[in-house]
């Protein structure tokens, strides 16, 4: 494969999110306004809005869940910045990646100088089970949904085969929503303000006062193998092994490497960007990986010049608790097998391990509004370089990093590898 | 004879017929299933239909207690999940269906590996649009043996 570069250098400058959670009564466009505040607000120098040239929005279902098409045009408009161009863009969880990657290419062309790029998905509109199939519709619907597969019976069907190929447990995979619980409640942008431990002294709590028997769980893996509190969703993933379903909007304002300097003197630098497709389950030669990350991966690296052990932290798709466990091994940080399954559980992915992985609570407790994910990601990995992540800045010198979105259960990935020089 | 077009269609009609057909393709030989109009594998176009053996293997496996609307309906829940996985055929190609005969109450007893053998069972079609949202059709399950 040809090493390829980009035409001219892209550098983050600014980037920003609405609050993640249940939004009752703020739609996807009002969202991405609280998100573009908080974006110019992260400028260091500021930006003018009259400068932004063009607007790149990822969504997968504003169709179904806002009846709303182009959305990305009406969250332009709403940000002021009409009459520059805009494109809605649909890569499934993998969307904001995608529009940021389109932004990226939009610069490194010479088209553009400064544009804006993220995401929005309003999901909350829809009971449970439609938006199950919402979901489904991410996945093949003529050849995998028919077959009465939901989301997380795609990667409940991967869960199954990593177990039976690697001995994985379920004790392995809770540690990983423990760890991000853990960071998610030091990210005020969250959608969960709690630990796996507060939810269970919650219960504790609620039955206490209700006078009901109180449960005596010694710690949270009693309490996630409590299938009364944590039931099987689609075995082998349990209520907890799965992100919940989200409110949000995040973007990002990326510009030309040459004038990066005039908006802050620490731009975070884009230095290997790589995408790929996938096919579907029954196309893939192994379920316990997922092909076109590590195509993507393996494009970012290439690109960037660097290796899976010179990044510090990452940011990577979470949507369950295994694909955390696949995306590690897939970029390259853990052998596949023990080594990734057990990174979380023996505190490697910890915010103080030897590779923080999403510190800011990742899909799991931060949130996983679809089309806005991507985007999400950004914010957190540039908060971390800049130093700018509070409580839950990571103790090394995040210099380097990367992230991964994975859009469906692996038919669109983006790889991303940032700089701070 | 003229060929059925290979499409989804012609499929679920094979499906009604109680036939498990794939596409063959008439150049290198692959056979799809799903039924391709093109050969991944030669990027062949010249294709034929051939009825597979149905007979095959569990590849990797779900019970899902959550399911879509389709399956809700069809009496699936928490308390009654269903099984549907990734089945290998013995011609080598591969479906996603849904499992019966298993144990799906249990489903750390299911053994990647069991022998699974084809049927056909009548439901209704997994859409939002009200239009084709449970349209009836015959799907391909397989049956462990």
């Amino acid at each position: 494969m040809n090493k390829r570069k980009l035409g001219r250098g892209v550098a983050v400058v600014g980037a920003g999110m609405s609050k993640y959670g249940v939004r009752t009564g703020v739609s996807n466009r009002e969202m991405f306004v609280e998100a573009f505040k908080h974006m110019m607000a992260s400028v260091d120098r500021g930006v003018d809005p009259k400068d932004i040239e063009a607007n790149y929005v990822g969504c997968c279902g504003a169709w179904n869940w806002e009846s709303q098409a182009g959305i990305g045009k009406w969250c332009t408009d709403w940000a002021g910045l009409v009459p520059i161009p805009s494109t809605t863009v649909d890569n499934a969880c993998a969307s904001a990646s995608v529009a940021i990657r389109q932004g990226i290419i939009g610069i490194a062309s010479g088209l553009y100088d400064i544009v804006l790029a993220g995401g929005v998905e309003k999901m909350s509109t829809l009971p449970t089970n439609e938006t199950t199939l919402v979901l489904a519709t991410g996945a093949d619907m003529a050849w995998e949904t028919y077959a009465g597969f939901t989301f997380p019976g795609l990667y409940a069907t991967m869960a199954t085969a990593y177990m039976n190929e690697y001995g994985t447990t379920s004790e392995d995979l809770m540690a990983v929503a423990i760890k991000n619980h853990d960071n998610g409640v030091l990210n005020p942008m969250a959608q969960f303000g709690q630990t796996i431990r507060d939810v269970m002294n919650a219960r504790i709590a609620k039955a206490k006062e209700k006078g009901q028997p109180v449960p005596s769980w010694a710690d949270e893996m009693e309490f996630l193998h409590d299938s009364a509190f944590n039931p099987v969703v689609a075995w082998p993933l349990k209520l907890f092994d799965c992100c919940p379903i989200t409110d949000g909007a995040a973007c990002v304002l990326l510009v030309a490497e040459e004038i990066a300097k005039d908006f802050t003197d620490t731009p975070i630098y884009i230095i290997g960007t790589g995408q790929a497709s996938g096919g579907a389950l029954h196309d893939r030669e192994s379920l316990t990986s997922i092909p076109a990350a590590q195509i993507a991966a393996r494009q970012a690296y290439e690109m960037a010049g660097v290796s899976p052990q010179d990044i510090k932290i990452a940011e990577v798709h979470d949507c369950f608790t295994i694909a955390e466990v696949m995306a590690i091994s897939d970029i390259g940080f853990f052998k596949p097998g023990k080594e990734a399954a057990t990174a979380a559980a023996e505190g490697k992915t910890h915010r103080d391990g030897v590779k923080p992985i999403n510190t800011s609570g990742g899909l799991k407790s931060k949130g996983h509004p679809v089309g806005a994910t991507g985007a999400g990601m950004v914010v957190e990995i540039f908060e971390q370089m800049k130093g700018h992540a509070g409580p839950r800045q990571v103790p090394i010198d995040a210099n380097l990093t990367l992230t991964h979105n994975v859009g469906a259960h692996g038919t669109t990935v983006v790889v991303q590898i940032y700089e701070r020089r | 004879m003229d060929e059925m077009p290979f499409t989804a269609a012609s499929f679920d009609k094979f499906c009604s017929e109680k036939k498990l057909m794939a596409s063959r393709c008439k150049k290198c030989g692959a056979i799809w299933l799903p039924p391709r109009p093109l050969c991944l594998k030669c990027k062949g176009g010249d294709m034929e239909w051939v009825e597979l053996k149905g007979k095959g293997k569990i590849v990797s496996f779900t019970a899902i207690g959550v399911g879509a609307p389709t399956m809700i309906e069809a009496g699936y829940d928490r308390q009654h999940p269903y099984c549907a996985g990734v089945i290998e055929l013995e011609e080598g190609c591969r479906m996603n269906a849904q499992i019966v005969g298993v144990d799906v109450e249990h489903p750390e007893n299911i053994k990647i590996g069991t022998p699974v053998t084809v049927d056909f069972l009548e439901r209704g079609s997994f859409s939002l649009v009200p239009a084709i949202a449970n349209v009836n059709k015959t799907y391909a399950i397989f049956r462990a043996s």
